[in-house]
């Protein structure tokens, strides 16, 4: 294939091109809807060996492929789909991971419609190319391989990182260190590491293990973690600044918003952070086996529409319950990913659109017990683009609900930027960093992922690590060799 | 892991846990807390700080026997460890030169009263210290406090130690002490806390509260832990646990703290505080 690419030899590709344009975008076999809505198992299956050669063998090979550019970390898509095509699974692991720490869990969760296979040749109308199914075959096909390999990692300079926060950014940062040689700690408030991708995203949809095999291979490369530790609380930054020679925040974005309206504080009215933690982290689902309480609920309203008010629907209805799903502007404007919206609704969750809640209603006993809300409409476009909805007069109407989970958005928690004097925090309570090498505004402290973007995506957050990891790297090595 | 350094039951159901946990203790202070969890697959809960000790690296909690989790710490023993325990979380209790001040502890807010009148008395307070318990085989550390209170004062429920009745004491205490009261700090119970603050408002006494609602994380990031205090929704481990006691919704606290009551019966079937009144609860005779 390699000949593709000089010059010349175009008679070649285009009849190549005419006897492979293949139109069917692979399906990726699911669980079927009755089982899954009553279990806490992965939805998507994965690709066959078969499946994931055929689905590669209808890329283009574009000579400038735009999928690429439509990467945050930029992986080198065409080659890593050539070596599925090929049969060679162990060289397309390697030209993932060269940019990706994490494909079992990018090839999962990233929006793809937005990124790599929203550009791809191969328009929508003619089945674009999965690339996050293939990304997640390779990532699990290795997975499932009997040695890991372990990378040679060059001796230890003697210089020491901490990093603050073990999700995707501080992942990402860890690795990428500790294989330059460098000491690196991580330091975790909760007891697990993985960041959202332990407590917020749900077991069906990214099966826990996985995330816990990535943090294991990177205990193994080395890198120190130290979970139950609150930077800001059990130490400030200052102080770990005197004992290592920078540090990376990546604490994310947790603080989560409320709306500020009547009965919010009802029992029954749950921050989506509440929820899922439960469920997630403290294995709520498997209550009573383990030790965290849920409330068995009949019929439960999410308020939102991303990513975070899918996963506490879907949650919702596994656990038995009627689940709605409120939002104000319309499906159009819905902010998850394609397929978790399609999963959603097929699993039989309702969507009430331009609905937007004003008041919570208790019962005697403080609990709620239903919602008030405004009809809207859709008016004028806003700076994000999207059309602004507007109440519609006179449209109050109460629904009954027991649970009302709130999703309607998370902020950086203030808790690291009050306790670190000279961090610069923006407007949005986000640390300011250089956008090119993730510096903060505080000599030898770096930040990086929702901590600096706000709620952003798991791919943004590992970006931000890398170029973060980078800095940090050459800033070590511009300071004299430690003996 | 944390390893337990020690744990015994210091009054019927009240454990002292001595845990080795050096970064906490490091950076404790008066009025901040701790989030444990007893075994991998528990729930995470809050404790004050009753103690700790910087030099050999262990913080103490006195712990109230109340559900799945207090029993599983209460049953935990020396030299074994605990997956979690982490902080020192939420803020410090305010710590001045007040005047007077008067320090209320009851059941667990016994022990972590401990710490503040310490720190009030290091600061040439005034420190009257009020021990509230249902009977007086229920008191403890009378004799850690009396090094740091210029008075010790017992109420308890059955006369059979200093005051009979309950923090509705309060005010006959204060205008015998004879002096002009600055300052009233209480920890212990949400009713305790409730009850402590009814009455002092009508003496006009700012009155500070350590307030316990449900937590998960301790950091900020759940929301669980929402309280309203002054017309306004703050997260208790992050804007607290120390509140005005005047301001606070306490008919929503109350209610709040009782969300997993029925589903907390399941895993084990003892109450917590507010089922029977933390203030009635028939201690574990042995
Ligand atoms: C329910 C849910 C679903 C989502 N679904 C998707 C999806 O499908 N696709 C996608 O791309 N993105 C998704 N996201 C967003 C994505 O998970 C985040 O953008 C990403 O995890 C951000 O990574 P991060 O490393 O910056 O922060 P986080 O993942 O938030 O990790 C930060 C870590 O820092 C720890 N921490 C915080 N403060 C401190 C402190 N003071 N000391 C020590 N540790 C601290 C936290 O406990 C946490 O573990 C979802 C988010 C949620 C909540
Ligand atoms: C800041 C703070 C400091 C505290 N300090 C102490 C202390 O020093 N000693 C002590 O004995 N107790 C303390 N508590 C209360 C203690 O956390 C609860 O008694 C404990 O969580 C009960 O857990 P359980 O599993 O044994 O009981 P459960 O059977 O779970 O519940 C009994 C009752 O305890 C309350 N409760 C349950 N879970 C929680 C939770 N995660 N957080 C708070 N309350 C809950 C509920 O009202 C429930 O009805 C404190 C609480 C807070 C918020
Ligand atoms: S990391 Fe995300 S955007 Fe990049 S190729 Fe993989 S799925 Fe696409
Ligand atoms: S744009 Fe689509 S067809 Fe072209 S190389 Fe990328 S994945 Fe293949
Ligand atoms: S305990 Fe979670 S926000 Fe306070």
């Amino acid at each position: 294939m390699a000949e593709d690419k000089t010059p010349g030899k175009k008679p070649a590709k285009k009849a190549k091109a005419r006897k492979k344009l293949d139109l069917d975008r692979r399906d990726i076999p699911k669980q079927p809807v009755e089982a899954r809505v009553r279990n806490f198992d992965e939805v998507a299956l994965g690709y066959s060996a078969e499946t994931a050669i055929e689905e590669a063998k209808r890329c283009l090979v574009c000579k400038k492929p735009k999928c690429i550019g439509s990467c945050p970390v930029e992986i080198d898509i065409t080659g890593f789909i050539e070596c599925i095509a090929q049969g060679d699974f162990a060289e397309g692991v390697r030209i993932l991971k060269e940019k990706n720490l994490l494909p079992a869990i990018c090839g999962r969760v990233c929006p793809q419609e937005d990124q790599c296979e929203g550009v791809c040749a191969l328009t929508k109308k003619k089945g674009e190319i999965a690339i996050g199914r293939l990304e997640r075959f390779l990532a699990d096909w290795e997975a499932e391989q009997p040695d890991i390999e372990i990378p040679v990692i060059p001796p230890p300079t003697g210089r020491r990182v901490a990093v603050v926060g073990g999700g995707p950014a501080g992942l990402t940062v860890a690795g990428d260190l500790i294989r330059q040689g460098h000491g690196v700690t991580i330091f975790e408030a909760l007891h697990e590491m993985g960041g959202v991708l332990i407590y917020g995203i749900p077991e069906f949809r990214l099966p826990k293990r996985i995330v816990k095999r990535e943090v294991d291979y990177l205990e193994k490369l080395g890198v120190e973690m130290v979970t139950d530790f609150v930077v800001g609380k059990t130490r400030t930054i200052d102080s770990m600044l005197e004992e290592y020679d920078a540090v990376f925040i990546g604490s994310g974005a947790g603080l989560p918003w409320f709306m500020d309206i009547p009965g919010e504080n009802l029992n029954g009215v749950y921050s989506a952070n509440e929820y899922l933690t439960r469920m997630n982290l403290m294995k709520g689902y498997k209550f009573p086996d383990s030790g965290t309480p849920i409330v068995k609920h009949k019929k439960v309203a999410v308020i939102g529409g991303g990513n975070v008010a899918m996963d506490c629907a879907r949650t919702a209805l596994r656990l038995g319950a009627e689940s709605h799903i409120i939002y104000r502007r319309s499906r159009e404007e819905l902010p998850a990913r394609l397929e978790e919206i399609e999963n959603t609704e097929e699993e039989g969750v309702t969507f009430q659109f331009l609905t937007l809640p004003i008041r919570y209603i208790g019962n005697d006993n403080g609990w709620v017990e239903a919602m008030e809300c405004l009809r809207m409409e859709l008016g004028e476009p806003d700076q994000s683009g999207r059309r602004r909805p507007v109440p519609i007069e006179g449209s109050e109407t109460i629904i009954p609900f027991d649970a009302i989970i709130c999703a309607i958005g998370n902020s950086p928690n203030p808790l690291i930027a009050k306790t670190t004097p000279g961090l610069e925090i923006g407007r949005r309570g986000n640390i300011v960093t250089d956008e090119e090498t993730g510096k903060t505004t505080k000599d030898r402290v770096w930040a990086g992922g929702d901590v600096a973007t706000g709620a952003a995506t798991v791919i943004l957050a590992m970006g931000a690590g890398r170029k973060a990891a980078r800095s940090i790297h050459e800033y070590l090595g511009s300071l004299p060799v430690k003996s | 892991m944390f390893k337990l350094i020690d744990n015994y039951m210091i009054v019927p159901n009240i454990h002292l846990l001595t845990v080795e946990a050096p970064n906490v203790a490091r950076e404790a202070r008066p009025g901040q807390f701790v989030i444990v969890r007893a075994d991998n697959e528990g729930e995470r809960i809050p404790l004050s700080l009753s103690d700790w000790d910087a030099e050999k690296g262990t913080v103490t909690m006195a712990v109230m026997n109340v559900g799945k989790t207090t029993s599983r710490l209460a049953e935990l023993e020396a030299g074994t460890s605990m997956p979690t325990v982490v902080g020192p979380l939420g803020n410090p209790s305010e710590i001045d030169e007040f005047g007077s001040v008067l320090c209320v502890g009851g059941c667990y807010g016994i022990g972590s009263i401990y710490p503040i009148a310490r720190a009030l008395k290091e600061k040439n307070n005034k420190v009257f210290t009020v021990l509230e318990a249902r009977s007086s085989y229920l008191m403890y550390w009378e004799e850690k406090l009396r090094g740091f209170s210029d008075k010790i004062i017992y109420i308890s429920r059955d006369g059979t130690h200093g005051y009979r009745g309950h923090v509705n004491q309060l005010p006959d205490i204060i205008e015998s002490l004879g002096v002009p009261i600055d300052r009233v700090i209480i920890n212990g119970c949400t009713l305790l806390l409730k009850k402590a603050s009814d009455a002092t408002r009508p003496l006009g006494i700012k009155t500070i509260v350590s307030l316990n609602p449900i937590m998960i994380d301790g950091t900020g990031m759940c929301g669980v832990c929402r309280v309203t205090v002054g017309s306004k929704t703050r997260f208790a481990c992050v804007d607290g646990p120390d509140f005005d006691a005047h301001e606070v919704d306490w008919d929503e606290l109350l209610q709040r703290r009782k969300s997993y009551m029925s589903e907390e019966a399941k895993p084990l079937r003892t109450s917590g505080c507010e089922k029977r009144g933390c203030l009635t609860t028939q201690p574990v005779v042995r």
